[in-house]
């Protein structure tokens, strides 16, 4: 491939460039872990629980080391060799790289046989028998709250968060956060009201199905470890890692290629600690590839309960919302009390409301654990306020749009937390989706058994704060461009956005920048790319890194008296007589923030603020209970664009995930805790039959003042308004009104004979 | 118990030595350093694993390779030169983690070879067995539109 490194006056940002890596993604030639094969290496694979909640009594791994092909069988106790003390999270130190003493979900990782052929590590798998002394267990969010069955004889926060320092050696609870916020009086108010509206909702469990499953490799000296893998967070990972085994970061390596998808599976320790703890038990290099059925016992999104309680006005203002959240975050925390606290202060919606209380809970139970997945949080909320929201509207005979036009939380006027909004386009993205979506015109009503309905969702997002992004950039002695940035490419357009950014700043086509990818030995630190925050976060530690290479050559010029249009080359080859030579620029970006007081105030409680409403029409067929959705429409704030066609595909790819999770997509689980459905034969995900037929994405023109050229996170904006848009466009439709995802036929034609 | 086998890769004649349980997909992989098609789902309905077997598009994760004797497998990797369905793709930007993207590289073209111009409706139904959990799938259909039009012209 031809790129050009000469100057450029045309600007990078704006520019629908298409992604760097397209060449090597439609040749099949992306590098991913799931390609790489080391020398010697060993193929490990999981002997999982199969029961929900139990004293382990025995592991029987006799009849799978006696299997020819098998290297070795390991257990928690050589796990122990390694790490004597083998618990990782990145909010409570919780979870056993293998399990120790006890199971909490079935499907937990106990064993691993290794063996250099994948296909006899698999059948010794089948081999290993385990005794468990069973224990009661809680698969409900909000029964765990008081249950007998306590998930984690102790609580061990791992001292990250300082609002979870209060539970360390807590015993005889399932609550790893009880995030609390009042503002005015909401019980006061609400006896003031003229009417008092409540409802309950409820969101299921589903799986991210990145279509690379989970995967990792180690290789490791006695001194030194490299983890090749697939993670979101490699600076979190050699954090962790290096703290486990008590090394320092500089002997732990992580890199991370392209990813097959993420959508927040691929966060914290997964694989990572265990295929390392495995390399330097047999000196081989240990590569762990998880089955698209092993990625449900891994990592999923949570199942929550939502109560929410609204006293209006008459006039119909809203006065008072109270809101009680549950999230169900099964056996281990991840980061679930992140999403408890960092959502959970967004629950009342999107509304000027003066008087607010927020209970929002994070909940241990013997389900597979729950931590991100596209909009940390938020689309369980927004499906649980739009939904109530509409209802209310409805019930006071006023216009669903009308309503939420008198309540909006305009620009300047403060939030549940108290911190005011600054560059949130809510009522923007309103009215456009509102236009789009024909609000108030004529609609047709369907004949027979089609009915035909049209419903409207607004909801936004706190960006995850306190965290930081670092970044270098280097110019070379040709005038080519490295970026080096250990936000991790996952299909979201980073690279490309990282080289527009540097490119515009050094006045080069983003085509002649190159973005190494994340290699801790060699990228600086970065917090994680998750939670839309790295355009954000990445970008700007990208923008001063350009800027700050950009000022070295100028001083550079100035020395060797040249004028200010010299090109770099020239530059070079007058310092040193020759080609060579290179200037690093560094960026180092930290938002500021106030941490939350006892009530959840603060005066700065995000760096920025998401906001994405859909609306649609859809067909009920009343037959059969199945929802098509005809219309959709996404409208996000997200800033200027960096890049406008990455930001379009990111509205629509939320959206169409949120699609399967709103209408088909549910984990299924029995009485004792064991997963039906735990592939994609039996756990559907949206193809192109499920697309809506007409679908329109646009972002509202709007700049974000403290983002990299105006710009902000788009990756989960889109996701917000799905669900309820379309359980408002059923109500609007056949007059019922489901309060549980999915709202899949079944679940449609059972609330249509009632 | 292993045995040899005779196929043609990508145009050219090769010999394997596999075993009866392994697939297409392990045997491009382990003996040929070919990636592009790549076992995902396992069970034959995500359409990542695609190859084209004697110009028909098979699950590569569930074909045994054994089977291949003979025949000519085609593989992303096959052309040096993008072709038009390429193309279309990195135009439409029809594509964002890039893992599904060789099986509906192949899918398309297979889709083309039996309908030049193909309708939406058509495109929607041959592709339903492609996953993409990106949902990619307003550029995938505007990609396979772009694509039929290049293949016309040329």
């Amino acid at each position: 491939m031809k790129r050009a490194t000469h100057a450029t006056e045309t600007p990078q940002v704006g520019r629908s460039v298409p992604r760097l890596e397209s060449w090597l993604k439609v040749t099949g030639k992306a590098e991913y872990v799931h390609n790489l094969r080391l020398p010697g290496m060993l193929y490990g694979k999981i002997f999982r629980s199969s029961v929900a909640h139990g004293r382990i009594r025995n592991i029987d791994t006799s009849a799978a080391k006696a299997l020819a092909g098998v290297h070795s069988v390991v257990t928690a106790a050589e796990v122990k060799t390694i790490v004597p003390d083998p618990f990782y999270g990145p909010a409570f130190h919780d979870q056993p790289v293998l399990a120790v003493d006890k199971v909490r979900y079935v499907g937990e990782p106990v064993a691993v046989v290794l063996a250099s052929d994948p296909h006899v590590a698999e059948e010794a798998v089948h081999l290993i028998t385990a005794e468990y002394e069973e224990l009661p267990a809680v698969y409900d969010e909000v029964e765990a709250m008081t249950s007998k069955s306590i998930v984690h004889d102790e609580l061990k926060p791992a001292g990250t968060f300082p609002d979870l320092k209060h539970l360390k050696g807590k015993k005889n609870t399932n609550i790893a956060l009880d995030f609390r916020l009042r503002r005015g009086d909401a019980a006061k108010a609400m006896k003031g009201a003229d009417r008092i509206f409540e409802h309950r909702f409820r969101t299921q469990q589903v799986m991210h199905t990145p279509l690379e499953p989970l995967v990792s490799v180690a290789e490791s000296t006695d001194s030194s470890i490299t983890i090749h893998t697939a993670s979101q967070s490699p600076s979190f990972v050699r954090i962790e890692i290096a703290r486990l085994l008590g090394w320092p970061e500089n002997r732990v390596r992580v890199r991370v290629p392209f990813l097959g998808g993420g959508f927040g599976a691929k966060l914290y320790i997964k694989l990572e600690a265990l295929v390392a703890v495995l390399s330097l038990l047999v000196h081989r290099p240990v590569k762990i590839s998880l089955t698209m059925e092993e990625q449900f016992f891994t990592i999923t999104k949570h199942a929550s309960t939502f109560r929410i309680k609204t006293g209006v006005s008459n006039d119909g203002r809203i006065v008072s919302r109270d809101c009680e959240v549950w999230w169900n975050g099964g056996a281990y925390a991840d980061i679930g009390p992140r999403v408890t606290q960092k959502s959970g202060f967004t629950a009342p919606g999107p509304y000027d409301i003066e008087n607010v209380s927020i209970d929002s809970y994070a909940l241990y139970t013997n389900l597979p654990p729950a931590g991100a997945l596209r909009g940390f949080g938020i689309p369980q909320l927004v499906w649980a306020y739009e939904s109530h929201t509409d209802m209310v509207a409805r019930e006071l005979g006023i216009d669903a749009v009308e309503f939420r036009r008198k309540n909006l939380l305009r620009e300047g006027r403060p939030q549940a937390t108290g911190t005011k909004m600054k560059d949130a386009a809510i009522e923007k993205v309103l009215e456009r989706t509102a236009a789009l979506i024909d609000w108030g015109k004529p609609l047709d009503r369907g004949t027979g058994t089609i009915k035909r309905g049209r419903g409207i969702a607004v909801g936004f997002k706190a960006c995850i704060s306190n965290t930081t992004s670092l970044a270098a950039v280097g110019v070379n002695a040709d005038g080519s461009c490295t970026v080096y940035t250990s936000c991790v490419d996952m299909g979201q357009g980073s690279d490309t956005a990282m080289a527009q950014i540097a490119g515009e700043v050094l006045n080069l086509p983003t085509e002649a920048v190159t973005v190494v990818h994340s290699d801790t030995d060699v990228t600086p630190f970065d917090m994680a790319t998750l939670g839309s925050r790295s355009l954000f976060h990445s970008g700007n530690a990208v923008k001063l890194a350009a800027e700050d290479a950009k000022r070295q050559l100028e001083v550079l010029r100035k020395e060797l008296g040249l004028p200010a249009d010299c090109p770099v080359a020239d530059v070079f080859r007058k310092k040193y007589g020759m080609r060579a030579g290179s200037v690093m620029g560094a960026g180092n970006f930290i938002p500021p923030y106030t941490p939350p007081d006892e009530n959840g105030q603060t005066d700065n409680a995000t760096p920025f603020w998401m906001v994405g409403a859909t609306g649609v029409e859809i067909e009920v067929d009343t037959e059969t209970g199945r929802v098509r959705v005809t219309k959709m429409v996404n409208v996000a704030d997200v800033g200027t664009p960096i890049n406008p066609r990455v930001v379009e595909t990111q509205l629509s790819g939320g959206a169409i995930m949120q699609l399967g999770f709103t209408l088909f997509e549910k984990m299924l689980f029995d009485a004792d805790g064991q997963l039906r459905n735990a592939s994609l034969a039996e756990y559907k995900i949206p193809g192109l039959l499920d697309l809506p037929a007409e679908m329109v994405n646009e972002a509202v023109v709007a700049e974000q003042r403290t983002g990299p050229f105006g710009a902000k996170g788009v990756g989960e904006t889109a996701t917000f308004g799905v669900s309820p848009a379309i359980a408002n466009a059923i109500q609007d439709a056949v007059g019922v009104r489901l309060t549980e995802l999915p709202m899949n036929p079944e679940a449609v034609y059972m609330a249509l004979k009632k | 118990m292993r045995r040899q086998i005779q196929f043609k890769l990508n145009g050219e004649s090769v010999e394997a030595q596999v075993a009866p349980h392994e697939t297409l997909v392990e045997v491009l992989r382990d003996a040929f350093g070919l990636y592009g098609a790549r076992e995902s789902c396992g069970q034959g309905l995500c359409g990542c694993c695609t190859v084209l077997v004697d110009g028909t598009a098979v699950s590569g994760c569930l074909y045994l390779a054994a089977l291949a004797e003979g025949a000519h497998v085609q593989t992303v990797e096959g052309s040096r030169e993008l072709d038009a369905v390429q193309e279309a793709f990195v135009e439409r930007a029809a594509f964002q983690c890039g893992f599904c993207t060789p099986g509906f590289v192949l899918m398309t073209r297979q889709l083309l070879d039996e309908h030049p111009d193909p309708s939406e409706d058509e495109i929607r139904h041959y592709l339903s067995g492609n996953l993409c959990r990106c949902a990619a799938y307003p550029e995938i259909i505007e990609a396979v539109k772009l694509a039929a039009q290049k293949r016309r012209q040329s």
